[in-house]
């Protein structure tokens, strides 16, 4: 596993860059640990709070520790309309755990997400931010199983 | 009239696109420089080196361009309104949250090469040096193809002293207001800044910043290519040029077009959408994402343009066109709109933020067959406060589809009412 202190150390040169290096974390990990939180904010000479403060305020960074998938289901109105609830439930189903959770094993989190910018093809979810299109209920157990 | 053989769906529609930024789409490759210069890529910006700045924002005026973004201002103008300074930005919106719409994604992956050169003249035009694009964190393969597309530009030479960023948002909406933007790449929480001071004048690091959207910098090369009376002439007069418009929902051909800007909503849906999915009939349309007005079928006969979508008290907006058919629950799907809004308001003044929280509160009240017409009431009422006293145009068009519903459908909100049930 990569060390954070030289994940962070990459991106200090980007005048502003601490969202630069919390993506660059989550590329590694998943999440945003707390000690690489910490040294983020010393090298971006940011208060702990601050830096806690940006950390939390978008929904594709995560303080929290997630697994090595992450399911996210976009509910917005056009994805809502063709089926995103059904999708959602066929997720929770297939894993046994609600949206927020991650499996015991550490493979899957769920997440909700708004708009993606691919509504050629809902309802969409992404895996990793990959899009998967026109998904159904029915197609859930097979797109999941194949993420090994 | 011309028919074609449209290959993404397999099925013909009317050649009716006016395709200018979008023309050679899916023929040449958007991360290479030498592709686009091929088919006449980067001549406008050497055109624009060898004007001077006044002349040069004088023809972006005239050519009549006007902000894709959304609110739809002239962007020669805001560009005159740039003080001299040692430092300047170009920054480019590439946030595009509303729901529905990917237009700035696909300019993008058919035609990266024409945004860098759109911000290049910009950058002429009000002396800067160095560009920024912030990508939404939801396409990060566009940020891989942007700075491939930037890493070739400069290899070309084409981008002389001209730099480009790439920086990523992290799943924001109210990212895309400008100075929100500004905060998050200088890597702080995106919350809306007071204007004034505008960017224009006070922006990125306190200095000068041009923001205009990508499909906005992407018309530049166009435009001084080829004039700016031939853009001024294109589609409507008062906001002239070409749309990307994205369709979803309850239609037979849910992609992108690039059409003239005076092209009707009706044929948008009718010609190009192939109409309604599965035979059905239409109910309502939703133009420039989720925090535009439900149109109904009375009003289709419209072209998009800004100001014609203003009199029937729609928007453009991002060009998103989100249609719905005659067994779609309105109130629902405004439910769902609204939980949206809740979500996505930063929270830091209290009209968005609470008001956000009470229009989701009383929507699913509504939606539940527990409200009253005193629900409703206080809808318009709190809709009133949040388009007044709001920060910026998240909490001010939050409660649009609210009150554009209550005034097309109001008798789908009484249905669901306690009194009529």
């Amino acid at each position: 596993m990569a060390n954070y202190k030289d994940i962070i150390a990459g991106c200090k040169d980007k005048k502003g860059g601490i969202i630069q290096a919390f993506h660059a974390l989550q590329d590694e990990f998943n999440y945003v640990p707390q000690e690489a939180l910490e040294e983020a904010a010393r090298v971006f000479g940011v208060s702990e709070a601050q830096a806690y403060g940006v950390a939390t305020f978008y929904s594709y960074l995560s303080v929290e520790k997630r697994g090595k998938y992450i399911i996210r289901m976009c509910e917005s109105a056009p994805c809502h309309v063709a089926g995103a609830d059904q999708v959602i439930k066929a997720v929770e189903d297939y894993l046994g755990i609600k949206v927020g959770e991650t499996t015991a094993d550490g493979k899957f989190t769920i997440e909700l997400t708004e708009c993606v910018g691919q509504c050629q093809a809902t309802p969409v979810i992404t895996i990793n931010s990959e899009p998967v299109f026109n998904v159904s209920a029915e197609k859930i157990p097979e797109i999941l199983a194949a993420c090994n | 009239m011309e028919v074609d053989w449209d290959k993404r769906k397999g099925w013909y529609v009317m050649a009716e696109e006016k395709r200018v930024l979008l023309e050679h789409a899916d023929k040449i490759n958007p991360e290479k420089a030498e592709d686009y210069i091929k088919v006449g890529g980067y001549k406008g910006l050497e055109k624009a080196r060898k004007m001077n700045s006044k002349d040069l924002i004088e023809e972006v005026k005239k050519s009549g361009l006007r902000g894709r973004g959304g609110a739809g201002f002239n962007a020669g103008m805001k560009w005159s309104f740039v003080p001299p300074a040692e430092v300047k930005y170009v920054v480019c919106n590439l946030d595009e949250g509303e729901p529905g719409t990917y237009k700035d994604r696909i300019i993008c992956e058919k035609n990266a090469q024409a945004l860098l050169e759109g911000m290049a003249i910009c950058g002429t035009a009000i002396g800067s040096q160095k560009g920024y694009i912030y990508c939404r964190g939801e396409y990060p393969f566009v940020v891989d193809l942007l700075r491939n597309a930037i890493a070739s530009a400069k290899e070309s030479g084409v981008l002389e002293d001209f730099d480009i960023e790439v920086r990523m948002g992290a799943g924001a909406y109210v990212c895309g207001e400008e100075t929100a933007l500004i905060e998050s790449i200088e890597g702080h929480r995106g919350e809306p800044r007071f204007k004034p001071p505008f960017p224009g004048v006070e922006g990125l690091w306190g200095v000068p910043t041009v923001v205009n959207n990508v499909e906005t910098f992407a018309c530049l090369p166009y435009i001084l290519t080829n004039g700016a009376e031939w853009f001024a002439g294109l589609g409507a007069a008062k906001y002239p040029g070409t749309k990307v418009l994205t369709l979803t929902g309850d239609i037979e051909n849910p992609t992108y077009f690039e059409v003239p800007t005076d092209y009707l909503l009706k044929d948008v849906i009718y010609k190009l959408g192939g109409g309604i999915k599965n035979g059905k009939k239409f109910k309502a349309v939703q133009v420039g994402g989720t925090s535009g007005a439900f149109i109904p079928e009375q009003n289709l006969d419209t072209p998009i343009d800004f100001d014609s979508m203003g009199t029937i008290g729609a928007a453009l907006g991002s060009g998103a066109v989100f249609v719905m058919d005659e067994t779609r629950d309105i109130v629902d799907i405004v439910t769902r709109i609204s939980k949206f809004f809740e979500h996505e308001s930063c929270g830091k003044c209290n009209p968005c933020r609470e008001g956000t929280f009470r229009c989701r509160e009383i929507m699913e009240k509504i939606n539940a067959g527990r409200g009253t017409e005193k629900d409703i009431d206080n809808l318009l009422l709190l809709a009133k406060v949040m388009k007044k006293a709001a920060l910026c145009g998240l909490g001010q068009a939050a409660p649009i589809p609210i009150t554009s519903t209550i005034e097309h459908f109001g008798h789908e909100y009484r249905r669901k009412l306690l009194q009529y049930a």
